[in-house]
């Protein structure tokens, strides 16, 4: 695990190893971040105080859409680090412009979906299953709305430098992030909506 | 766009007003100072916007140290309010103003002392101790500083600004609540421990990387120094922990904030949720503040005996033990919460488990010491008094770790003399050790014996006067955080005793003023001229006092433990010629400050719901980070020749 | 020289204190050690028993500093130095397992005590429990009876030798229930219902207080619990129950806005259910 000290290291090879391995550790430590939001749920989900639960308020229908949206958006991206390793600039591009689409549809439809929520009047203010449920749900959200934000300034820069061993590295980092939150999404998938309806 | 902001928020009570112009005042004195003599251009260049670990470490020292004058401060407010009031008019403070105080004394010294100390320390010392030349992520380096630093001032500024949370360092719901409290002191005390979370972090992040990549060859982990040791405990607890904090405390501002009901009393809210959370990060939380000091008494213990530490191995499994079991405690915060026998019995013998590998640690000191040849200067004293101190912190945990004890000590003064002699005994003594330790190596001179020792006994006779009659007035039945009590309670005589013991800690800090002012006059009589003052044994005394810029001109190869102290008695002391490569450096950035200059407004304007401020400023600390990744050329490279002249 | 008289000065120092502080706790009027319940009772002797325990460990700990600090010290030339010796597999062994040792006796003692002195666990006593139900407030304490329909305010009477059942509760933050000289502390909730029980031995007065900040006025929410024969006990309901003041859901709406520093007050419990109603309130949208 030693830094072997060779005669003429390059610093930028050393850099991609650990920076992607320190993104790692920052993705480990979101992991704990949703863990307590899962946790929070797990605890109040049934404190309905009154208000409606999840199976009055979750449209599997819909909520499919968005899971396949979100798997779609990952293969998409995959297909673009394929690409970035080949240093097929423009394919990179283009793949993560199709993530991106797929994203911003994802965001779109959740954001509709809570819209509509509070226009009928289940907003998160009315019960704890409510408000840990938006929070949930919503951060994941928040998290996905953050990677596309990154996408826009990451295609900038390529489009400006190209792949390097810089841009490379970065891009890496971006993937993995959106592939967590899709591990991220499959579990809300399955502990929010699945088992809220049944 | 003013939010909550008025003009009120100006308007305290004259004692406030006093600590808040006299706060003004020392700040204006610096800023005085330094435009005439005209140093801002070297601020700047060499502090401000500097990613060198060595200047990142002594700025979070002299911060803690502000933030050490602070908090104690507030104790003798308190100690002085607690002396006099028996009843309510007989004190000087109002409830609700104890109750800041209280407060603020809590999350001044876990977070701005504490914390400080530690990513401190790490800064300090680590790269030097495992032979390389800086941390693994630099920039990251200077951004989770000056987060940090937005922070403390963010505390600062609540002291003028309107109120601070009155609920207790920990602020549980339904108290600390929109509906219980719903002024802006709260949401300040959020913003600053989020603030400051997420610089933790990321530091938290950066050291462990550098750990675990970028010792020198030969280095394996068991090869490693005990401070490195400790430290790399450390940060798997810190970045397992951290996160709980952020989404715990997120949660009560959604509460707060947009009327959620996570931790409300009605509405299906779980405030029990809370205290279960906060705990979950705040139990590690205590063990991330000691397990460094335990790493800096391992080294001033070896060094100062002349003696290798005994049973390293048996040191390195103390710690993992330590770490692992610090997890699955943190229940007995709350014994009296009522979970129900089987849980309080499961947590408190785990509790009591920790005994174990944290007593191995004692004797494995004290055995380093035997058959040494002790020099008591400073660091080794403090060492002696944090064995005296925590191991009555440490007996007095156990005993709370039952539960049965637990209900009659739980929330009483009993509580509150333990914690602080495992915080005072441990963590800071073992900064105190460390900072005389590598006073010169970082600084270049020695600090003055003489006023270090006074320092000393000031604070462990202080220590001892102030929170020996709080271990009493517990068993007396006496809660914490009260602002006054009746005299048919018999406790006033214990808390006059109490006050008198903060008044000779205070001595003690002045005493270590005094010694960092004349040992700067002195300097020129204690320079460090050889870089190895004490006879050390690790690679950090293979360097120049102070070292260069990158540490180490060749990067070193080691073979065992205490590499420098074998070099140094190596059989055959081969000079070879050295063969010197240019140095890849980073650049100075000032982005990190800006980071922290943006996040400090963004803290307080969502404090003041403020929103079009705070969403503009969050935009402008998402900006900075895209210059950063828009720079093209932020490292350099040292050319032969000046390596081979320093 | 100087050294031995520094040393010589700092032991009586450090040891004058702690007789100091020992002897205090032995003579002075100190609540936990001098418990006038049963439960306090097994609370105070378990402290004890712990302690004396742990300083089979710490003991050893303080005399091997002095004598270790002592004799190694540099300017000592007759002490053996061994400067590489660092490691034997006994002195491991031992220091390994003593203290593992005597964590298992106290996760015994901890295991046993954590049930039989559980909060939640009736006593068993030859006489019949009485129950009262505990409200914190801002900031005050509100004691119902629900079998004699009477409530009382910073106060509350029960027999001595009788088993006494607590249920507790708040309609404010969390508070903790306290009364140091008969039993431990339990946390009093809004929207849960805790409990404790406790038996006094003799009759006498009891400073009670909350442990837990719950706001401004919580310094002042001090109580005190008063253990009488079974007579005064029935003669202390009786007077009560003449009290002009009624303690409607009306009234007690009023009595739970915040106040500080309430004197002792008596009422007659109109609305029975009330404490039921407290806790439920929390729990769902409520009708009266």
């Amino acid at each position: 695990m030693t830094d072997t000290a060779t005669t003429h290291h390059d610093p930028l090879q050393e850099a991609y190893t650990k920076n992607v391995f320190g993104f790692w550790v920052y993705l480990m430590t979101d992991c704990v971040l949703f863990g307590i939001l899962f946790a929070t749920y797990a605890v109040l989900h049934n404190n309905t105080f009154g208000a409606p639960s999840g199976k009055d308020i979750f449209d599997l229908s819909f909520v499919l859409k968005e899971t396949i949206i979100l798997l779609t958006s990952s293969f998409t991206c995959g297909l673009a680090m394929i690409a970035a390793h080949r240093l097929e600039t423009k394919k990179v591009i283009a793949w993560f412009c199709v993530t991106f689409l797929l994203g911003l549809s994802f965001v779109v439809l959740e954001v509709t979906e809570f819209a509509h929520l509070v226009d009928v009047g289940n907003s998160w203010e009315k019960s704890a299953f409510l408000s840990s449920y938006f929070t949930l749900v919503g951060t994941h959200g928040l998290h996905i709305s953050v990677g596309l934000f990154w996408m826009i300034v990451f295609m900038a820069q390529i489009a400006r430098k190209g792949i390097t061993l810089v841009t490379l590295r970065r891009l890496t980092c971006l993937s993995m992030f959106w592939h967590f939150l899709d591990v991220v999404w499959i579990f809300i998938f399955t502990v929010v909506y699945l088992m809220g309806v049944s | 766009m003013f939010g909550k902001l008025t003009f009120d928020a100006l308007q305290h009570d004259p004692l406030q007003d006093g600590a808040g112009f006299s706060m003004i005042l020392g700040g204006l004195l610096i800023v005085a100072l330094i435009t005439y003599y005209k140093k801002w251009t070297y601020l700047w260049k060499e502090w401000i916007t500097s990613l060198d670990p060595k200047r990142i470490g002594v700025m979070y020292i002299i911060v803690a140290f502000v933030m050490l004058i602070k908090g104690v401060s507030d104790a003798i407010l308190m100690r002085a309010q607690q002396s006099i009031a028996i009843s309510e008019s007989a004190g000087f403070l109002t409830s609700d103003h104890y109750q800041q105080i209280f407060t603020a004394h809590g999350t001044t010294m876990i977070f701005f002392v504490g914390m400080a100390v530690v990513f401190g320390m790490m800064n300090l010392v680590i790269p030097l101790q495992i032979g390389a030349r800086d941390v693994a992520y630099p920039f990251l380096n200077s951004v989770g500083f000056w987060l940090f630093g937005a922070a403390s001032v963010l505390i600062l500024v609540s002291l003028v600004v309107g109120n601070f949370n009155a609920t207790g360092w920990l602020g549980y719901p339904p108290l600390a609540g929109i509906e219980y409290s719903p002024g802006e002191g709260v949401d300040y005390w959020i913003w600053i421990l989020q603030i400051a979370g997420v610089g933790s972090l990321i530091s938290g992040i950066n050291f462990l990387i550098t750990i675990l990549r970028m010792r020198c060859p030969g280095m394996t982990l068991m090869k490693m120094p005990l401070f490195v040791w400790c430290s790399l405990a450390t940060l798997i607890l810190i970045i397992f922990a951290f996160p709980i904090l952020t989404a715990t405390l997120g949660l009560l501002s959604l509460d707060r904030y947009l009327g959620m009901h996570f931790f409300t009393a009605g509405f299906g809210g779980n405030p029990m949720m809370y205290v279960n959370l906060i705990w979950a990060w705040g139990h590690p939380e205590v063990y991330i503040l000691v397990l460094p000091a335990f790493g800096i008494f391992s080294e001033v213990v070896a060094t100062f005996s002349e003696k290798r530490l005994f049973g390293y191995a048996s040191m390195v499994w103390a710690i993992v033990a330590i770490t692992i079991l610090s997890f699955i405690v943190w229940l007995h915060h709350f014994f009296t919460m009522g979970a129900g026998a089987n849980v309080n019995a499961f947590f408190g013998i785990m509790t009591m488990l920790i005994a174990v590998p944290t007593g191995v640690k004692v004797f494995n000191w004290l055995f380093t010491m035997y058959r040494g040849k002790i020099h008591f200067t400073t660091p080794m004293l403090w060492f002696l008094g944090f064995i005296a101190t925590f191991s009555v912190g440490g007996m007095t945990g156990v005993l709370m770790s039952l539960p049965p004890i637990d209900f009659q000590a739980h929330n009483s003064l009993f509580l509150v003399a333990h914690f602080h002699s495992v915080i005072i005994g441990g963590v800071l003594f073992g900064f105190f050790a460390g900072f005389a330790y590598w006073f010169p190596k970082i600084v270049g001179f020695k600090l003055n014996e003489r006023l270090g020792k006074y320092a000393f006994w000031c604070w462990l006779v202080g220590f001892l006067t102030a929170f020996l009659p709080l271990y009493i007035l517990g068993l007396m039945g006496a809660t914490r955080r009260l602002d006054h009590y009746d005299p048919s309670t018999g406790w006033q005589p214990l808390f006059v005793i109490a006050a008198v013991g903060v008044l000779l800690i205070s001595c003690g800090i002045g005493f270590q003023i005094l010694q960092i002012i004349v040992s700067i006059k002195q300097r020129k009589q204690n320079l460090d001229t050889t870089g190895d003052p004490w006879n050390g044994r690790t690679l950090e005394w293979s360097t120049t006092s102070p070292p260069p810029l990158y540490n180490f001109a060749i990067i070193p190869e080691v073979h065992d433990h205490d590499p420098f102290w074998a070099t140094k008695h190596a059989k055959n002391k081969q000079v070879a010629e050295p063969h010197y490569e240019p140095i890849h450096m980073p650049k100075n950035s000032s982005i990190g400050f800006f980071v922290g200059l943006f996040s400090l407004i963004f803290g307080f304007a969502i404090t003041w719901h403020m929103m079009e401020i705070s969403v503009i400023s969050l935009i402008a600390v998402m900006a900075c980070f895209v210059v950063r990744i828009s720079e093209n050329e932020t490292d350099y490279y040292i050319p032969i020749e000046e390596i081979e002249k320093s | 020289m100087k050294k031995k008289i520094h040393f010589a000065f700092f032991t009586l120092l450090f040891s004058g204190m702690a007789l100091a502080s020992i002897l205090y706790l032995l003579y002075g009027d100190i609540a936990v050690l001098n418990p006038k319940g049963i439960i306090a009772l097994e609370e105070s002797n378990l402290i004890i028993i712990s302690t004396l325990l742990m300083l089979i460990v710490v003991i050893p700990v303080f005399i091997l500093s002095f004598i270790v600090a002592w004799k190694y010290r540099a300017g000592n030339k007759k002490a053996k130095y061994d400067p590489d010796w660092d490691h034997s597999t006994l002195a491991e062994s031992i220091w390994w397992g003593v203290p593992f040792a005597i964590v298992i006796v106290l996760s015994i003692i901890t295991w046993k005590s954590s049930h039989t002195l559980d909060p939640f666990k009736p006593i068993k006593a030859s006489t019949k429990p009485i129950t009262i139900q505990v409200v914190a407030l801002q900031w005050k304490w509100l004691f119902i009876y629900p079998e004699q329909n009477i409530a009382t305010v910073n106060f509350f009477q029960f027999p001595e030798k009788t088993p006494v059942s607590f249920e507790i509760t708040a309609d404010a933050p969390m508070n903790s229930f306290w009364i140091p000289q008969l039993s431990g502390q339990v946390f009093a909730m809004p929207g849960m219902k805790t409990k404790l029980h406790l038996m006094a031995d003799e009759v006498g007065s009891y400073r009670g207080s909350s442990a837990n900040i719950s706001g401004k006025g919580f310094a002042g929410m001090t109580f005190v619990a008063k253990s009488s024969t079974q007579t005064d006990f029935d003669t202390w309901v009786e007077s009560v129950k003449q009290s002009p003041h009624l303690l409607s859901l009306d009234a007690y709406k009023q009595l739970a806005t915040p106040s500080e520093n309430n004197p002792v007050a008596s009422y007659v419990l109109t609305r029975e259910d009330l404490y039921n109603w407290i806790v439920m309130k929390y729990m769902m949208p409520m009708k009266e």
